[in-house]
């Protein structure tokens, strides 16, 4: 397990990291959509990217697909897909993240399952990631403790790693988890896939207020959020929001335009809470 | 190689194996091992599964010795081990009524599943039509086409069959769908996993479930021939009737274990399932083990006749086995399962299911070389009602069925 990022001084702080303290002086939350690389077009994943930071994103979540996005909901895994069948490939998102660091600052997470990049090698992974300009990691099928050995691999490339609590994660374990994450921690705001829903949960804040005297990194909540209303109900409560499957659905049938609309509009709502 | 049982604790067969899984799911697994450890020191458990594996499965299961079989393919004595005379028609209900046992344990009443061949599925809904359990299983939409008798049987239990249209539409994505259900089910719901697949614990509750297989192999053979088998033959898909009947037999040097995959149409055109001989490591389904993967770390699509062995992947236990030379992995293709199925069924009077047909079409290749080195076990892991139909369609007799069925 590595946490060799974890006992930094505030002047060292991430990009990712002074994102969220950034956010927070101004008492607002963090906006952090989801894009899965590729969709709907290996050619538009930059154009969109660069859309989303203008529309008000502090951090980007880039997916490399997967053939069996196990965690993901129809939405995602319909993206997935579709993005291997365009031509997809974990050497296309790389390229994506050099292309779109030449012309924006707003960090990238790559959002990953383990294969791809163990295919590639996790070393050798992070190390391009982190050379192409990803800031963040997340191994959605690494939780903590499964793996020292990938661990190490994952923790020593200088890029933060954000690892994920689910509302079953056993209140002891929590500590592990927040001590191998740096960056923010992902609170999955329900069991389940990715995928929008009507409601949240009732339950949340109190689950996230409990969270929040277990751990010091700033926490992002994501599952299910797919409307402004629901952005501004959790930015009351958290610091950063997770918009993903009502994103990509988004995307599908309003293209690039839609999807920044969609960004801003959850922007306002989400600062329209803390005013 | 270090303490067997050692890594065993750690979830690990050398480094295979594993829990690569969403967060979700961690608690689940830690609350199964602590059932299964339980269950294990139970004496109880132990009991009432025994009871219900001899009054309601019909073990032990024969071990018959197949002499025109052995004649026609020219080796030593042969010996078929009847897990195709198991109540449902095959090994997948040794493991079905322990997991459903451990579900009742940890107080969970609904059960989900995937199902490939549909063995796993009827095996899982019996299970649960016995106990009183909810069940729901995932099956491929390619699957449900070539498997049509084992649906209705699962309806007839009463359990839901949930088409799986995603991907490949067969089992890879109907295990997919299962562990998504799982994730968002997971207080009130077991998984109860088909093979010596998936995250730990599963790999080695599945294997030691079906060890029964071995188990009574061994101790029959050795009351038939007053001597072990030279070699120990059984299909591979995820590999749990494989596992099973080697399991027994790991420390017995002398004994050659051949796990046989499905090479499909040819290893050569990429349209196989042979994870083992052609795969290389990743990780699918929770676990690390040998996979069908292309360039990019994508999971290859696997292929078939045979819906149970149609699989990219294969239980971690395997690749250890592969890895250490303890086991050793040939294929065999469609064209020769198909005709050891015919050959079977004219020699013993036994229609074996499309997976276990593999094993004897390696038997058929193999015998010769056997013949002065000792008799051979061959693992029957199933009957061949369920593909009766199917293999007619293949075989270019599929009006005759639908005439049939159009008279009565």
């Amino acid at each position: 397990m590595s946490s060799s990022a974890s006992g930094r001084l505030p002047a060292e702080l991430s990009p990712i990291a002074r994102r969220f303290r950034e956010r927070a002086s101004e008492g607002r939350a963090a906006l952090i959509p989801y894009l899965t690389a590729g969709f709907p077009n290996p050619k538009l994943t930059v154009p969109t990217m660069e859309a989303l930071a203008d529309a008000g994103a502090d951090v980007i979540e880039l997916g490399i697909p997967f053939s069996d996005p196990l965690a993901d909901g129809p939405t995602i895994q319909r993206s997935s897909f579709l993005a291997l069948e365009r031509g997809a490939s974990v050497d296309s998102v790389l390229s994506a993240l050099r292309d779109f660091r030449e012309s924006r600052e707003v960090p990238v997470v790559v959002f990953t399952y383990l294969n791809p990049v163990l295919h590639r090698g996790l070393d050798a992974f992070c190390r391009e990631a982190a050379q192409a300009g990803a800031q963040g990691i997340l191994l959605t099928d690494l939780p903590v403790g499964a793996d020292p050995e990938m661990e190490e691999a994952v923790g020593g490339a200088g890029l933060d790693w954000i690892r994920l609590v689910a509302p079953t994660t056993p209140a002891e374990r929590i500590p592990l988890v927040a001590r191998g994450g740096t960056g923010f921690l992902y609170y999955i705001s329900r069991t389940g896939v990715t995928g929008a829903r009507a409601r949240l949960r009732d339950d949340l804040a109190a689950e996230l207020g409990a969270l929040r005297g277990m751990v010091t990194l700033p926490i992002a909540v994501g599952f299910g959020i797919s409307t402004p209303e629901q952005a501004h109900a959790v930015a009351a409560a958290a610091d950063g929001v997770v918009v993903g499957s009502a994103l990509i659905s988004r995307l599908e049938q309003e293209g690039i335009t839609g999807a920044a609309a969609f960004v801003r509009s959850l922007r306002d709502g989400m600062d329209g809470s803390h005013g | 190689m270090s303490n067997v049982a050692g890594m065993e604790a750690r979830g690990r067969f050398g480094r295979y194996g594993g829990r690569y899984v969403p967060e979700t799911l961690i608690a689940a697994l830690d609350q199964l091992e602590r059932a299964y450890e339980e269950a294990c020191a139970d004496q109880s458990f132990q009991r009432e599964l025994t009871a219900l594996l001899g009054d309601f499965v019909g073990r032990p299961s024969p071990l018959y010795r197949a002499r025109r079989l052995e004649g026609e393919a020219r080796g030593p004595a042969v010996y078929l081990k009847r897990e195709d005379l198991n109540h449902t028609g095959a090994h997948k209900i040794n493991n079905t009524l322990g997991q459903a046992l451990l579900a009742l344990r940890m107080g969970k009443r609904r059960i989900i599943a995937e199902t490939g061949a549909g063995q796993h599925g009827v095996a899982t809904a019996t299970a649960c039509a016995l106990f009183d359990l909810n069940c729901v299983v995932y099956m491929g939409e390619e699957d449900i086409e070539r498997q049509a008798l084992n649906v209705y049987r699962m309806e007839l239990l009463d359990a839901e069959v949930r088409p799986v249209g995603s991907g490949t539409r067969t089992l890879k994505d109907a295990t997919n769908e299962a562990i998504r259900d799982w994730v968002t089910n997971v207080e009130g719901t077991h998984y109860i996993i088909g093979s010596v697949v998936g995250p730990d614990p599963f790999p080695r509750i599945v294997r030691d479930f079906q060890s029964v297989i071995g188990t009574e192999a061994r101790s029959q053979f050795l009351a038939a021939e007053g001597r072990l088998p030279a070699a120990v033959l059984a299909c591979v898909g995820g590999g749990s009737n494989a596992m099973g009947i080697f399991h027994p037999f790991i420390g017995d040097e002398g004994v050659e274990l051949l796990g046989v995959e499905a090479a499909g149409q040819g290893l050569g055109n990429g349209r196989h399932a042979a994870s083992l001989a052609e795969g290389t490591p990743g990780v699918l389904h929770g676990a690390l083990s040998y996979l069908l993967q292309d360039a990019d770390g994508q999971v290859a699509p696997a292929h078939s006749i045979s819906a149970g062995l149609d699989y990219p992947g294969v239980g971690p236990e395997h690749s250890w086995l592969k890895d250490t030379g303890r086991a050793r992995y040939v294929s065999v293709t469609d064209q020769e399962a198909l005709e050891a199925f015919h050959r079977l069924s004219r020699l013993e009077g036994i229609i074996p299911a499309l997976e276990a047909a593999h094993a004897v079409a390696y038997l058929f290749r193999t015998a010769p070389a056997y013949r002065d080195r000792g008799p051979l076990l061959v693992c029957m892991s199933g009957r061949g009602d369920k593909d009766v139909a199917h293999v007619a369609r293949v075989e270019g007799r599929g009006d005759l069925l639908e005439r049939r069925a159009a008279e009565t």
